[in-house]
């Protein structure tokens, strides 16, 4: 953290408190995380992305579970209506701004990497962080597996 | 997201995550970060800029490899413009909304009982 990066737990805090909520949202805290070191270089590596956005389809636009979408061809449009960016300043039509499939399909081309996986996966924002880290992530592993994954990509909004 | 990563980490997948709260990602902990200082939004690159977008990712593919230790945050080079009034905007409380978010949170108590009411038992964390 620098002086100047927006701090968005304090400003997420004062929000809901204006609002009237009495309880004050309790982010995820640790203080460890393990690290796992690359098997293989890059360029023998297949690369998985994880996105917030649900695909802008009317499953996509309900569901509050993990959605598995073909990356290609890459989708034109992701529903972000629901996600909490910044609506002022920016937009979301700019699917790669967010969702970096056309950057690594390209790396895949030349050879940057080894592969993009097949699919990629939405992971809905949750309020309850069991329901992310006791069903939604066992599910992401699961599928990152099922693809032969060994790399993962994660772009929250 | 934080959560993910940490769970595919400890499961041996190693992860980046390129993301624009800093201080989330960094109160969870996750193994590798790359950080875009920008408005939430657009973490790989400001839309529409092709060569800035393959760029950042370009970062985050080559962060897999430099880091070192769990913790490693990196931040990409870019600026989202000529000054920092954007940095105010997100979730901004002062008198010219203070009323509004007031309304806003009573509707949403509403919301919240009737979704409660119907069974749901999964629900966004922040729906604006």
């Amino acid at each position: 953290m620098t002086g100047t990066d927006v701090r968005y737990m304090q400003r997420t805090r004062d929000y809901y408190r204006a609002q009237g909520y009495t309880s004050d949202y309790q982010w995820a805290r640790h203080t460890e995380a393990d690290f796992t070191e690359l098997e293989n270089p890059l360029k023998e590596s297949r690369l998985a992305i994880v996105t917030t956005a649900m695909p802008d389809t009317s499953v996509g636009k309900k569901m509050r579970t993990v959605t598995i979408t073909a990356c290609l061809p890459p989708p034109a449009s992701m529903f972000t209506d629901e996600l909490s960016w910044d609506k002022e300043n920016t937009h979301t039509r700019d699917v790669p701004s967010f969702l970096p499939i056309e950057q690594l399909a390209a790396l895949a081309s030349q050879g940057e990497i080894g592969s993009l996986s097949p699919r990629f996966f939405s992971l809905p924002t949750e309020y309850s962080q069991n329901n992310t880290s006791e069903i939604d992530a066992p599910i992401i592993l699961q599928e990152c597996r099922a693809d032969k994954v060994d790399l993962a990509l994660l772009v929250p909004l | 997201m934080s959560l993910v990563a940490r769970h595919l980490e400890t499961n041996g997948i190693p992860t980046v995550v390129i993301g624009s709260a800093i201080d989330i990602v960094e109160y969870c902990g996750v193994a590798r970060y790359l950080h875009s200082d920008f408005p939430l939004g657009n973490p790989c690159g400001k839309p529409y800029d092709k060569e800035m977008q393959r760029n950042i990712v370009n970062q985050a593919l080559t962060l897999f490899e430099r880091a070192r230790e769990p913790g490693t945050t990196e931040r990409t080079p870019y600026t989202w413009g000529d000054n920092d009034d954007w940095r105010e905007a997100y979730a901004r409380v002062d008198d010219s909304n203070r009323d509004q978010l007031k309304a806003l949170g009573e509707e949403r108590r509403r919301q919240q009982a009737r979704i409660k009411e119907a069974g749901a038992t999964r629900a966004p964390l922040i729906s604006q």
